[in-house]
């Protein structure tokens, strides 16, 4: 069952290339960007996930006095977090492009955009 | 014809490295070296609930002054990226009004997910929460209001000057650190106070609600700047 997550998460990130390779519009793009993504977050988090065990947040539930056993590994989850501004960020930034290259060209069809081809 | 099966090729390899690791992979029953010293000390040292956040903001709190660089420049450059085609910005067509629903219900509960954002990264050290959540949470406040009404402009002064202090804030707690504390953003400038309440772990929760703050007044600017090339 701990392999649920990982998996999902690895089926994630080669559906996001799948769509990154494959599709023409460059908004497609984007959204399989964030899909592949949220694909190398969920496998992350997978990463640091125990069996049995509970988040790293002290409380009456898990003492201080035991939290070495109790805890999952708070490491990957700081991590993430770190991951999910960034990739929110990335995201924006690409938008951002894709706003302007529709601007200039009028055409959100990468296959279109041939200034750089030779 | 030949590039879908470049493209199928490759990901068949990605699948089969994936695949190997997955099969490879035997989760660890014990914490590591790392996790293990954060997990025994975090609670003494520096009095925070939440091991994460404790670890993000003050263990490498250093990563977190990264992040919140990168995320500013993003803004920034979104906005440089933007404000080059304000000339032809004149919106020639009336937009319908947003219903009787999108309208009342934006005003009944934008001032709830304030409160909430505000909530969230203001217990950031004690429940599962912090300035980067809380922050995004106090950004869909403003995502809200520009879907009801999309011509709706934010005072971009006001986002700068919210931005420029918090993130004035965040700096400057982390050299008090460094004057009356071990080091760079050590949070054991103030006591650390009773475990588990809201006035504990020294400066981490300012500093978590400062970052909160930069956090939402950054995306706030995004999507105003977003939203401003709406025309025709």
């Amino acid at each position: 069952m701990d392999w649920i997550a990982m998996a999902t998460g690895f089926i994630l990130i080669l559906m996001g290339l799948y769509g990154a390779l494959t599709n023409r519009n460059i908004l497609r793009i984007i959204v399989s960007f964030s899909v592949a993504n949220t694909g190398v977050n969920l496998v992350l988090v997978a990463v640091g996930y125990m069996r049995g065990r509970t988040a790293p947040i002290l409380d009456e539930a898990v003492p201080m006095t035991d939290a070495v056993t109790r805890i999952i590994d708070p490491l990957p989850q700081a991590l993430v977090l770190t991951a999910i501004v960034i990739g929110l960020g990335v995201t924006a930034l690409m938008l951002t492009y894709a706003y302007k290259l529709y601007e200039e060209k009028g055409t959100l069809d990468i296959s279109k955009c041939r200034d750089l081809k030779w | 014809m030949i590039r879908r099966f470049a493209v199928f090729l490759l990901l068949l390899g990605l699948g089969a490295i994936f695949a190997d690791l997955l099969l490879g992979y035997t989760p660890s029953e014990e914490l590591n070296l790392t996790a293990r010293y954060y997990a025994e000390h975090t609670a003494q040292d520096l009095g925070a609930a939440n091991i994460v956040t404790a670890i993000v903001v003050t263990y490498r709190g250093l990563d977190t002054l990264g992040e919140v660089t990168v995320l500013f420049l993003t803004a920034t450059i979104i906005g440089m990226v933007l404000a080059r085609g304000r000339k032809h910005r004149a919106l020639q067509r009336q937009l319908p009004a947003a219903g009787e629903l999108l309208t009342t219900g934006s005003r009944l509960l934008v001032p709830l997910i304030l409160l909430l954002g505000v909530y969230v990264f203001v217990n950031g050290h004690l429940t599962p929460g912090g300035g980067f959540q809380g922050g995004a949470i106090v950004a869909s406040a403003a995502l809200l209001l520009l879907l009801t009404d999309p011509l709706k402009r934010f005072s971009h002064r006001l986002i700068a000057v919210m931005e420029a202090v918090s993130g004035l804030f965040f700096i400057g707690l982390g050299v008090l650190g460094l004057v009356y504390a071990g080091g760079f953003l050590d949070s054991r400038v103030l006591p650390n106070g009773a475990f588990g309440t809201l006035f504990s772990a020294g400066v981490m929760p300012i500093i978590y609600s400062f970052i909160g703050l930069k956090v939402g007044a950054e995306f706030t600017s995004m999507l105003t700047h977003l939203a401003e090339t709406e025309q025709s």
